[in-house]
């Protein structure tokens, strides 16, 4: 197996000898068909490992919108009779393609979005092949419920699907996100039409590909194309039962008006700025927790720090700060960038230029704002065909949380640093932010952790490890990150409705009228 | 909304102010409302007016162009009230935001830079 190898970089898909067969151009999966958009308009698709076009997506139209809303419909009704026992095996089936297809799935998602391979080998596209098999356990164990009202009257409570959904995916893990939503969606039986975000269009078209014969014709449709013409048409139909989506909160904003003007729900994921807390004990031994705990601090640039939860606060007791941070510095000082298929490439390439962008700014504002530069803070130009590429060195800054860098997620590589006296400070600190994403509490004593987790505004708080993403447990936003959760069987509840019967088996009149 | 030393809070750089005056013939008059938090967080949402509902306590910060730009109060105090300056670069970017449409987005600059 390749990853076994010590030096290796995957040939680019379309490349001689790569595992991904690459065509000039894609269309839209509709129907089980690939759709050519209406207006028959396409756009590019970049790497941003060297900034330059390797495919075509098409920039579809509200119309071809409306062509997948068909195909969904037209599937919905069958779909949503068929037994959970074959829902089931059509989930397991697409977890066994994409675990068959492991490594094409993993070179294609690095390519398009920048991240590096040994990441999507290891982490996103097992993951995502894991969600499916969850989702197919959990709708195998569901059961409806029935109440015995009194002798001759019960209600009995059965889940029925939405019907049509429509799910919007973000572009920093575009297959295990997408398979975040579809796979309770499928479970609970809707059809679905998915936007994929426009910098990563075509990594959940090669999953499509490997779909066409095991998911049924228009259960799954895929619409590439602008947010402000495809996402908007399709969060805001009146032809959709839910919608879904990840991104900023402006257009969380957005979406969450269209669902009640369409009287419809609404689930919405809108990042974070998690703090990642650091207590004293855990330097008072030199072995593996703290190893593990020096790991968990540098784990903000992993995939570049482009994650909903990216631990981007770190707040280290201050009786530790310098030592903890000499050794946390050297680590970060030895993450290898490079080359995105490099299986040796500790971290690649930002999304796009906008990002690249971002991040420099934020730089500035953050030199502006007093915060003082302990590594990193410049674009790093690779050389030869990786120049043009959008790459940014893992940066650290020291400051304090009222800096606009402690409360704006920058989506890149910069970890802010900040210290604290005591739990009550760590406590008001880690709280003190507009979001409630995630959080990771580092002690050796559990029950600090344990008041420290109930006491953090935070949907998920890793406690002694972090960017852990198992299906099973619950994932999202407290305050302004969102509403709804993901990745556990909870989301069943996002993705069907409940049919009460109200029955009575008494033959007596109520003797009302 | 302007303090004599520092400027207006609001305001755009040339290259966004006429991405702005072609988008408003295109689209009509336009709304802008600052973004937080994943993915294109950071960057304003620019819609039609009329599309995103202005809740009773976003706060008007100024115009650019013809356009109001909005901030949620919550946000504009914890980021420090900054001023806001808005260039537009070539961008295929993930975003609600009518400029996508023409490859382009909204960024903030930083102010003093330009």
């Amino acid at each position: 197996m390749a990853t076994a190898t010590k030096e290796f970089t995957y040939a680019p898909p379309g490349a001689s000898g790569s595992v991904v067969p690459l065509k000039e151009r894609y269309d839209n999966f509709i129907g089980g068909r690939w759709v050519a958009p209406v207006k028959g308009k396409y756009a590019v698709d970049l790497t941003p490992a060297t900034g330059q076009a390797f495919t075509e997506v098409p920039r579809s139209t509200p119309e071809d919108v409306e062509l997948a809303l068909d195909a969904a419909h037209a599937a919905k009704v069958a779909w949503g009779e068929t037994s959970t026992t074959e829902r089931a095996r059509v989930l397991n089936a697409i977890a066994d393609t994409i675990d068959a297809h492991r490594e094409m799935l993993a070179v294609a998602e690095s390519w398009e979005n920048g991240k590096p391979v040994r990441e999507t080998l290891a982490a996103d596209i097992p993951l995502a092949a894991d969600h499916f098999r969850y989702f197919a356990s959990a709708i195998r164990a569901e059961e409806s419920t029935t109440t015995e009202i009194d002798k001759d009257t019960v209600a009995y409570h059965f889940r029925e699907p939405l019907g049509v959904v429509g799910q919007i995916i973000p572009f920093n893990f575009p297959l295990l996100m997408a398979a975040w939503k579809m796979a309770p969606a499928l479970a609970g039986g809707n059809c679905t039409v998915i936007k994929p975000a426009s910098p990563t269009p075509w990594s959940l078209l090669k999953l499509a590909e490997l779909l066409e014969d095991i998911v049924p014709a228009g259960v799954v449709n895929i619409v590439n194309g602008p947010g402000a013409e495809v996402g908007m048409a399709l969060a805001s139909s009146k032809r959709i039962n839910k919608v879904a989506f990840t991104g900023e909160t402006a257009t969380g904003r957005l979406i969450m008006q269209y669902a009640a003007q369409n009287i419809i729900p609404s689930t919405t994921e809108l990042g974070g700025k998690s703090p990642n807390i650091f207590f004293e004990d855990v330097f008072a031994a030199d072995d593996a927790f703290l190893d593990k705990a020096l790991e968990g601090l540098v784990l903000y640039a992993f995939n570049k720090g482009e994650v909903c939860t990216c631990p981007s606060r770190a707040l280290i007791q201050e009786s530790m700060y310098e030592r903890f941070m000499a050794r946390a510095l050297e680590r970060i000082a030895a993450i290898r960038q490079g080359h995105p298929l490099d299986i040796t490439t500790m971290i690649g390439a930002q999304v796009s230029t906008a990002q690249l962008e971002k991040i420099t700014n934020y730089v500035k504002i953050g030199l502006a704002e007093g915060a003082e530069l302990l590594i990193g803070g410049k674009r790093n130009v690779l050389p030869g065909e990786l120049a043009d590429g959008y790459y940014f060195q893992p940066t650290v800054f020291k400051g304090h949380n009222k800096m606009r860098i402690f409360q704006e997620e920058i989506f890149g590589p910069v970890l802010s640093v900040t210290t604290f006296k005591d739990e009550a400070e760590a406590l008001e600190i880690a709280n003190d932010t507009m979001y409630g994403l995630g959080a990771g509490v580092w002690t050796r004593d559990g029950t600090r952790a344990y008041r420290m987790g109930r006491g953090i505004q935070a949907g998920r708080v890793w406690t002694n490890c972090y960017h852990l993403y198992p299906a099973g447990a619950a994932f999202g936003g407290y305050k302004v990150s969102g509403v709804g959760r993901e990745t556990h069987k909870m989301m069943l509840d996002h993705y069907t409705q409940t049919k009460n019967l109200l029955v009575s088996y008494d033959p007596k009149p109520m003797g009302f009228f | 909304m302007t303090t004599p030393e520092e400027g207006p809070a609001v305001q755009a750089t040339p290259r966004a102010l006429e991405l702005i005056a072609r988008l408003t013939a295109r689209h009509g008059p336009l709304v802008f409302l600052q973004s937080g938090g994943c993915c294109d967080g950071s960057s304003p949402l620019c819609t039609r007016r009329g599309e995103l509902l202005i809740g009773p306590h976003d706060r008007l910060l100024g115009r650019i162009g013809d356009a109001e730009f909005y901030v949620d109060p919550d946000l504009y105090q914890r980021w420090g009230q900054p001023r806001f300056v808005i260039d537009a670069i070539a961008d295929s970017g993930d975003t609600f935001s009518l400029e996508g449409l023409e490859s382009m987005r909204f960024v903030l600059a930083v102010p003093g830079e330009p």
